[in-house]
């Protein structure tokens, strides 16, 4: 599903909030359809504000976004049919079970019952949560937490999905399990915009990486050019040149 | 783990935009419902406050009230049952409210906000669960009140109607706990809030009449949207209340329809722009 349209495109994204300054200070991205596109930054860079924007969760003050071919400003609803979003600021309810919370979020994206339970049995089963299905999602461990929550992300097979953050405090095994998942579905044609923290975790999975310092965008390019462009061996060192330099 | 994207993204849905906010807040209602089923402890720590209550003012406060008043105990409690009934709706603003926040903080709201449902839905499913949970606590209310020896003297018409006013003034208060939950800065604060409830529930013509209370306080106690509900209630139980001699007494019927439509008219229009301000 690569077209030349990219799946996510902004210009100039800026956001602030009064008696803080800037969090977004021109935010450029074009991310091709069918890929999965890094936005790298320590805390408060403004990743996250920017996966809200994008997300319809956070209202912005000029510059242009398109998701999915949709004006992110003008066409709120339909840029929520076509996306999902999972990790830290999107939850699922702990209280119910886990297949109580993939039907309701199922019937709240407009399926009809029999059908959202036959998907919530479908997602139950590839994220590996059927014998948790029927507990509280308080009981879950971190890992299963988190795979619920891209279960849910995943109900209406989005076109863009939004990963913010989807591995912080995961064990090892629950991150691979994670990327495992973010992999395939980057093969089966869904664009992902994932934040993280952790180089690695951008290294492993991202065809290009986008690196923000306080609301800029201080470097793009793949982990590969990031790397030779300061002469670094890896990542780190790369972001440490790099964000240092801005 | 295998994921696959063919989850069936039908672009057009059926029906009216009406229809779907409908079945939106029917399926948010269903998860506050199922919450209560899974901890029962909380609707049983609701249902504490009223049967207790019953159990102190009836009878520990019962006889001297009624001396105060004039009355024997037993016709007191005629006269506090529907005051309870009403305190009851008031005090289920602290659920709604703790509830609400707690979505805030979680995130569920925020995954709500992201999805291509109706964004009043996102709301109204609370308050329609409070509804449900309403009519389930008055129910029990009414048995208890049996059992008290309360008993509504103007058949099942009257009975109706005055359920009906008590519903629509949680409905009422359902949206002010929402619009709380959605300006404090978290379920603890709403939690500390709480006791604020306590003026809103008594200083009105629930426990004590207006009239025995001092002037400066009968005032508020007048216009308190309790009042006009409990009196109403009152007559339609056919419960002693003595002549209705205030404004609001006299038209308590009309007020209790008035006072819970214009503070959802409020509160609910203030709720939603709320919400959208959520992302700012």
């Amino acid at each position: 599903m690569i077209t030349d349209e990219p799946a996510i495109w902004t210009q100039g994204l800026r956001k602030s909030y009064p008696g803080r300054g800037a969090a977004l200070d021109g935010i450029d991205l074009a991310v091709p359809a069918g890929t999965v596109h890094g936005l790298l930054g320590p805390n408060g860079a403004g990743k996250t504000t920017t996966v809200r924007i994008l997300a319809t969760l956070a209202s912005f003050d000029s510059g242009q976004a398109w998701v999915a071919g949709r004006n992110v400003a003008r066409d709120r609803a339909g840029v929520r049919a076509r996306i999902g979003i999972a990790g830290q600021y999107a939850a699922v309810d702990g209280v119910l079970s886990g297949r109580q919370n993939l039907e309701m979020f199922a019937r709240l994206y407009r399926m009809r019952a029999r059908e959202a339970r036959a998907r919530a049995d479908e997602l139950l089963e590839r994220f590996d949560l059927v014998e948790a299905a029927g507990r509280p999602v308080r009981g879950y461990s971190g890992g299963m937490r988190r795979r619920l929550d891209l279960a849910v992300s995943l109900i209406r097979s989005p076109r863009v999905l939004f990963l913010d953050e989807p591995t912080t405090g995961l064990d090892p095994r629950s991150r691979l399990e994670v990327w495992d998942a973010v992999r395939e579905l980057a093969d089966s044609g869904t664009t992902v915009l994932l934040t993280t923290q952790y180089l690695e975790e951008a290294d492993r999975l991202c065809s290009r990486i986008t690196m923000v310092d306080r609301g800029r965008v201080v470097a793009e390019g793949t982990p590969a050019e990031l790397k030779s462009s300061v002469g670094g061996r890896d990542l780190d060192e790369a972001f440490l040149l790099i964000t240092e330099g801005a | 783990m295998t994921v696959s994207i063919d989850g069936g993204m039908t672009e057009t849905v059926h029906g009216s935009r009406i229809t779907w906010a409908m079945v939106d807040t029917w399926v948010v209602a269903k998860r506050h419902l199922l919450h209560l089923v899974h901890r029962p402890d909380e609707l049983l720590g609701t249902l504490m406050i009223p049967v207790m209550a019953v159990a102190m003012f009836g009878f520990v406060f019962g006889e001297a009230f009624g001396v105060a008043m004039d009355v024997p105990g037993a016709e007191y409690r005629e006269f506090l049952l529907p005051g309870l009934f009403a305190l009851t709706m008031a005090f289920g603003i602290g659920n709604t409210t703790i509830s609400v926040a707690e979505d805030v903080r979680g995130g569920v709201l925020d995954r709500m906000r992201s999805l291509p449902m109706s964004p009043v839905a996102v709301l109204a499913g609370r308050a329609l669960a409070d509804v449900i949970l309403a009519v389930v606590e008055l129910s029990i209310l009414l048995a208890l009140g049996t059992l008290f020896g309360w008993q509504a003297h103007l058949g099942l018409g009257g009975v109706i109607a005055a359920l009906g006013l008590l519903v629509l003034l949680r409905m009422a208060f359902s949206w002010v706990g929402i619009l709380l939950g959605l300006l404090v800065s978290g379920p603890e604060a709403a939690m500390k809030y709480f006791a604020l409830v306590f003026p809103l529930a008594m200083v009105a013509d629930t426990i004590v009449p207006t009239d025995l209370m001092p002037g400066w306080l009968a005032l508020p106690a007048e216009w308190n949207p309790l009042s006009s509900t409990v009196i109403a209630t009152r007559e339609l139980f056919g419960n002693t209340a003595g002549p209705a001699t205030t404004w609001v007494g006299e038209h308590a019927l009309t007020m209790a329809v008035l006072w819970p439509v214009a503070i959802i008219a409020v509160c609910l229009p203030l709720a939603m722009a709320r919400l959208r301000r959520l992302g700012r």
